[in-house]
């Protein structure tokens, strides 16, 4: 079954370029220049999302930064018990959402001090495998095409987050055991 | 609300990094992130350019509606202000097939190619539709199949099985995008 998984993984991308451009030669696309059609989109696509990217970053990193991020961790650590949540994987699920980037930073250091393959580990990696960035992806998608009102998004995809934290904590337990 | 995370994070740091005797840190802090934001970007335009490509190779070919009628049933039951044909449904499925595989970039220009669809048929162009919404919930509640990153990171890390949590990672996405589509569809009636 792992095997499955790896031969899939690392066959995913190149099987993807490999279907689409055989299926488009076979169905009489001029491939080559469609590509270079579509390719054009990037850049300005890349230029629209970076004024969005930046305003994140600098909020996160200024956040980080001042010592604020660890005073959240502190505050909610007493709720977190109470769902049987490891407090250690705590900054992990703080960053989740908010950054990519820094959360697999910080699944590296969980990994670092308490080991893989440890209940810590599996719950820390469960969470990052089932859980998404929700900042990031919103302020993408939705800056993309200038919506301001967002609704009620963030707080199911918030809701989603939780659902998944539990999930992972429960399942977890079940099948390896504290 | 971004508007007001995206504040009171700025504002939070700045007052506490008084306090903590940290404001040299947040300055260095802005601006690197700035700075790297920026690179991150311009690394973008490569992977963009290439999945954007081949979108465009797979639309005219036809291959994104045959995947999409595959999957139109639930794409009818997710989305129902949108139309069945509309080439919105198209891109939201691939972006949503590429998440599933773990193809982090290749989702992205994907999901941006979606909002750009579903805006067309948005009335209020700075209000987001519940397409949008349920389209970000699915999004960010990442219905994946492999978590790529994950994997590579338990085996740098010496885990003697590191594709055991898999299994465990694929329930639990199963349980937070449930949770996310049936919290989408209950708040769409209030908002």
């Amino acid at each position: 079954m792992a095997n499955i998984m790896d031969i899939i993984s690392s066959f995913a991308i190149p099987a993807f370029i490999f279907i689409v451009l055989v299926y488009g030669h076979l169905k009489g696309v001029n491939v080559y220049e469609s590509f270079v059609e579509g390719a054009k989109e990037g850049f300005t696509t890349a230029v629209k999302v970076l004024p969005y990217m930046v305003a994140m970053f600098v909020a996160i990193g200024i956040f980080r930064a001042s010592g604020s991020m660890g005073i959240l961790v502190s505050f909610i650590s007493p709720v977190t018990e109470l769902l049987g949540v490891p407090a250690q994987i705590l900054p992990l699920v703080i960053m989740r959402p908010i950054s990519g980037i820094a959360s697999t930073g910080i699944l590296a250091e969980i990994f670092k001090v308490y080991g893989p393959d440890s209940f810590i580990g599996r719950v820390a990696s469960t969470v990052m495998g089932s859980t998404e960035t929700i900042f990031y992806t919103l302020s993408i998608y939705f800056g993309a095409v200038g919506i301001k009102k967002i609704r009620y998004t963030l707080w199911a995809a918030l809701l989603a987050e939780i659902v998944g934290l539990i999930a992972s904590v429960v399942v977890c337990t079940i099948v390896f055991g504290r | 609300m971004v508007n007001v995370i995206w504040i009171l994070f700025i504002l939070i740091g700045l007052v506490i990094a008084v306090f903590n005797g940290k404001v040299a840190e947040v300055t260095q802090a802005a601006l690197d992130n700035a700075k790297y934001a920026v690179e991150l970007c311009f690394g973008l335009i490569g992977v963009y350019a290439l999945w954007l490509g081949l979108m465009r190779v797979a639309e005219e070919a036809g291959l994104v509606n045959k995947i999409s009628k595959k999957m139109q049933g639930m794409m009818r039951f997710l989305f129902t202000d949108v139309p069945a044909r509309h080439p919105a449904i198209g891109a939201m499925t691939m972006n949503i097939i590429a998440n599933m595989l773990g193809l982090g970039n290749a989702a992205t220009p994907l999901g941006i190619k979606a909002m750009k669809e579903l805006q067309d048929l948005n009335p209020h162009k700075e209000e987001a539709t519940d397409a949008m919404c349920m389209f970000l919930i699915i999004n960010t509640s990442s219905v994946q199949l492999i978590p790529t990153t994950v994997v590579a990171l338990r085996s740098a890390a010496g885990s003697s099985n590191p594709t055991e949590i898999i299994g465990t990672a694929f329930i639990a996405t199963v349980c937070s995008t449930m949770a996310g589509i049936i919290a989408a569809k209950v708040l769409q009636r209030y908002y």
